[in-house]
């Protein structure tokens, strides 16, 4: 017999079957719930795994060309730009702030969310979910190294960022996104596949990665642009898997529709609070501006996040309730945020500054409901102060929420004339919220998040000394000691940008290809 | 304006980041390696405890019985990030796919014997089990362990058994069909043969010590079980046979187990030598794993070489002692 006629041929979904699905085999010699210990304490019920879609059939061999492809391309255009010194390329020395907040506060999440597929790709039985998410813990290496080697150039030549690991695991502020990755992958692989991959990737991303990418491609910095674009094919499938992990897990199981629910409801506000970082960003870190917060949450979170809760009302799932305070602070995210980090320039490793007249009149015309009302005086009044020499640094430590971990800086939904506090008691202790969106996640874990690593808490416990400080010292100075913590050096990585270093090199440099020597 | 900024020379502030200059020896450029590598994993003020782990930290190196002054001893001989690692495994899959054209357009699987044939189906077929549970095994020391030097290779490793896992099935499905597979899985789960492998596997699934599970699946059974199939097996004795079409089938898996073996020896090396007690355990592990592993593998080399297969056994852990003794544990 002529097997090779007689063979019928595989069509593509027959063939990624056999040579994913076909592996598995059902155990004998150890139990399920020992070899799969996870699958059971978060209340998801799974009855058939095989029900899972494939949502890209992507084979090894596939993988590997693909991804080789693009690598080779990616580091063509690093190597160009290091050469070429594209940094000197950028709109302003301002812009390379957004890159300092990027790789301290970004790159090192990509890392988490590797480890975190790979916990969730081992967790799970079935073969489907388990390969996209290896697949998916793969790619974030690659998001986390290309990141960091695009970054490298920049740390030559600027303050800041230079010891951007050390500073994730420290800085006050960086505890935010720190947080809300550490918030993930300590949750069940269920909870971390929907706040992972279904509400930071699925919901959120675009208004995380693209505003960096895009706001990249506006302020002239190639290398920055390169790896956010080539990440972005990553994206397009980590998207669709997150979509297909929630369509699965409501599938299986009419119980498990409440309990994603929480999720989405809690992810989506925890996402939301990181991005906090973001719309400041947006509208005060871009020397040129791609859109502004507001506009870039009605587009990407109101209109297309509406569409995609229409589309899951279907399986009995609403859009997150916090959508509603969500929308009444759009109009004064990005400048509470900014104000914050204005007072506190002596503390973080970038560096802050007042807007321009040009500025102004570009927040005034984005945000006509708030910005000349509430803003703008406080900017006037600053930029007086610091033209007489009274530039504002705040030296006292901010509350901060015990959920997002974010200064009390929010105000009431609805008058942003008052500050919002919320708080608990549990166990005999005060715990504070910035929202009632932060306490209500508290309540319902307290477990978890009385854990919480609240840096300004850590301070006054005295663990954010280097070894060996004595803080009964006379002329003991907190705030020195907590900056050699961070090993973030005074007057080279903080303060206003008006002084630093970064702006009299850049304009030096500059000045160099502009003019003759 | 577009300006010339190449004519541009100006003194960077620093070479690397600081993280890096102070494992390197001071400031100086680093490799991709180093700045992909080196303390990537967060190690302070984790915030909370893993729901489903609350006895260790998300990353925690008391996971293991292993103990390092510096997880970041593990280095990776080949470099390897994950540019590195694609490109270097697109220039295999290129091999590959050639080798499998070669094999397909000439119709070479039409003229082999059939004696090997069904010997292929009979041996190569079922190891797409066992390289899918390595995935599965790789995935889990990667998500476990400790420290980017240690952890991060193992997720190229797990994605490489899923790679292996489906060039098998390509074979399967080039010198037999689907059925052929169903039967080598059905012969997986039921025939005496394989269940002394199947439960090694199995009993793998369940190691919570993230460098154990290194040792018993990417030291010791794929240590042996390369060495017996690919090498002896296939490269060998088949190709003796007029099988030199398999071979080319899977020159991706030699070539593999030739370059990935440096990695798991200089691994074992450096666990090794950090202490007496490291050495002590790993040699326990490598031990009572390599036994299991030769045990498990003898009834599985018997379908191929019949009685020889105790003498090809014997010679490849032969060989594995040597290069364990050479990367300094005395089994
Ligand atoms: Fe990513
Ligand atoms: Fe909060």
């Amino acid at each position: 017999m002529d097997m090779q006629v007689a063979k019928k041929k595989l069509g593509l979904k027959e063939r990624y079957a056999v040579m994913t699905r076909g592996l598995d085999w059902t155990p004998s010699y150890q139990k399920m719930e020992d070899i799969y210990p996870y699958m059971q304490y978060e209340g998801i019920k799974i009855h058939d795994w095989d029900k899972w879609e494939d949502p890209f059939r992507l084979t090894m061999d596939a993988y590997w060309k693909y991804q080789a492809e693009k690598e080779r391309k990616l580091y063509a255009i690093i190597d160009a730009f290091n050469q070429n010194n594209g940094h000197l390329n950028v709109t302003d020395a301002r812009y390379v702030n957004t890159v300092k907040l990027f790789i301290s506060g970004i790159s090192p999440l990509e890392y988490v969310a590797h480890r975190g597929f790979a916990h969730a790709g081992r967790a799970f039985p079935g073969p489907g979910p388990r390969v996209a998410c290896l697949m998916q813990s793969l790619d974030e290496i690659r998001h986390a190294q290309t990141q960091v080697h695009s970054i490298s150039n920049y740390n030559k030549y600027y303050n800041g960022m230079h010891d951007f690991h050390h500073m994730h695991d420290r800085v006050w502020f960086l505890s935010v996104p720190k947080s809300f990755f550490d918030d993930a992958i300590t949750a069940g692989p269920f909870e971390f596949m929907v706040s992972i991959g279904f509400s930071f990737e699925y919901v959120l991303t675009n208004l995380l990665f693209v505003p960096f990418v895009s706001g990249a491609a506006y302020n002239g910095d190639m290398g920055t642009m390169t790896f956010g674009f080539s990440a972005q094919s990553d994206e397009a499938r980590h998207m669709t898997l997150g979509l297909e992990v929630i369509k699965f897990i409501l599938e299986q199981d009419p119980a498990n529709v409440p309990i994603v629910q929480r999720w989405i409801d809690k992810w989506t506000w925890r996402g939301y609070r990181v991005l906090t970082l973001v719309a400041m960003m947006m509208d005060y870190m871009l020397p040129k501006r791609t859109m502004s917060w507001k506009e870039a949450w009605e587009v990407y979170f109101e209109e297309n996040g509406g569409a995609l809760f229409k589309d899951l009302a279907r399986y009995g799932i609403t859009m997150p309730k916090c959508a509603e305070q969500i929308a009444l602070e759009k109009d004064h995210l990005s400048h509470q945020a900014w104000s914050t980090f204005y007072n506190y320039a002596a503390a973080a490793n970038f560096h802050t500054w007042m807007p321009d007249e040009d500025e102004m009149a570009w927040l005034s015309s984005k945000y006509p409901e708030s910005f000349d009302k509430h803003y703008r005086p406080r900017y006037e009044f600053w930029r007086e102060q610091a033209a007489k020499g009274n530039r504002f640094y705040n030296k006292t430590l901010p509350m901060l929420c015990q959920t997002c971990q974010i200064p009390m800086l929010f105000t009431e939904p609805g008058d942003p004339t008052k500050i919002c506090y919320r708080e608990v008691d549990y166990k005999g202790d005060k715990y504070h919220f910035c929202s009632d969106h932060c306490k209500e996640i508290f309540e319902h874990e307290p477990e978890k998040y009385v854990q919480s690593w609240l840096p300004v808490h850590q301070i006054y416990q005295g663990n954010c000394f280097p070894e060996g400080t004595d803080p009964t010292v006379e002329g003991f100075d907190p705030l020195a000691a907590v900056l050699k913590y961070y090993n973030l050096e005074f007057g080279r990585d903080n303060l206003d940008f008006d002084i630093s270093e970064d702006k009299k090199n850049f304009a030096e440099w500059r000045g160099q290809a502009t003019k003759n020597a | 304006m577009q300006i010339d900024l190449r004519t541009v020379s100006i003194k960077p502030l620093r070479h690397t980041f600081d993280n890096i200059a102070r494992r390197i020896g001071g400031d100086k450029p680093a490799s991709r390696y180093q700045e992909g590598t080196l303390d990537m994993q967060q190690t302070a003020n984790f915030h909370y405890r893993p729901t489903w782990d609350p006895e260790h930290d998300i990353y925690d190196a008391s996971r293991t019985a292993i103990k390092m002054a510096d997880w970041y001893a593990f280095k990776d001989p080949r470099q390897f990030y994950y540019g590195a690692y694609t490109m270097a495994r697109a220039k295999q899959q290129d091999t590959a796919e050639a080798n499998f054209d070669f094999v397909e357009n000439r119709g070479l699987a039409a003229t082999l014997p059939e004696s090997v044939r069904e010997t292929v189906l009979k041996v190569l077929l079922p190891l797409r089990h066992v390289a899918w549970g390595s995935n599965m095994n790789n995935a889990s020391v990667c998500a476990y362990s400790y420290g980017t030097g240690f952890s991060q290779p193992h997720i190229y490793h797990a994605m490489d058994q899923l790679g292996i896992a489906q060039y098998i099935t390509r074979v399967g499905l080039l010198l037999g069909d689907v059925e052929s597979l169903e039967e080598a899985k059905r012969a997986w789960v039921e025939d005496d043969a394989w269940q002394g492998l199947r439960r090694y596997v199995e009993d793998t699934f369940v190691i919570k010590d993230p460098v154990e599970l290194f040792v018993a699946q990417n030291a010791a059974l794929d240590g042996l079980l390369y060495a017996l199939v690919y090498e002896t097996i296939i490269d060998d004795v088949l190709s003796s046979q007029g099988g030199t079409p398999v071979a080319m089938l899977t020159q991706f898996m030699t070539d593999w187990f030739a370059e990935t073996r440096k990695w798991v020896d200089a691994t074992v090396k450096i666990a090794a030598s950090e202490s007496a007690e490291n050495k002590a355990v790993m040699a326990g592990w490598l031990t009572h794993w390599r036994d299991r592993a030769a045990a498990a593998l003898l009834p599985v080399g018997r379908i191929a070489l019949g009685d020889r297969a105790d003498e090809a056994l014997a010679e490849v852990v032969q060989q594995f002692n040597a290069r364990m003794a050479k990367a300094g544990v005395t089994l």
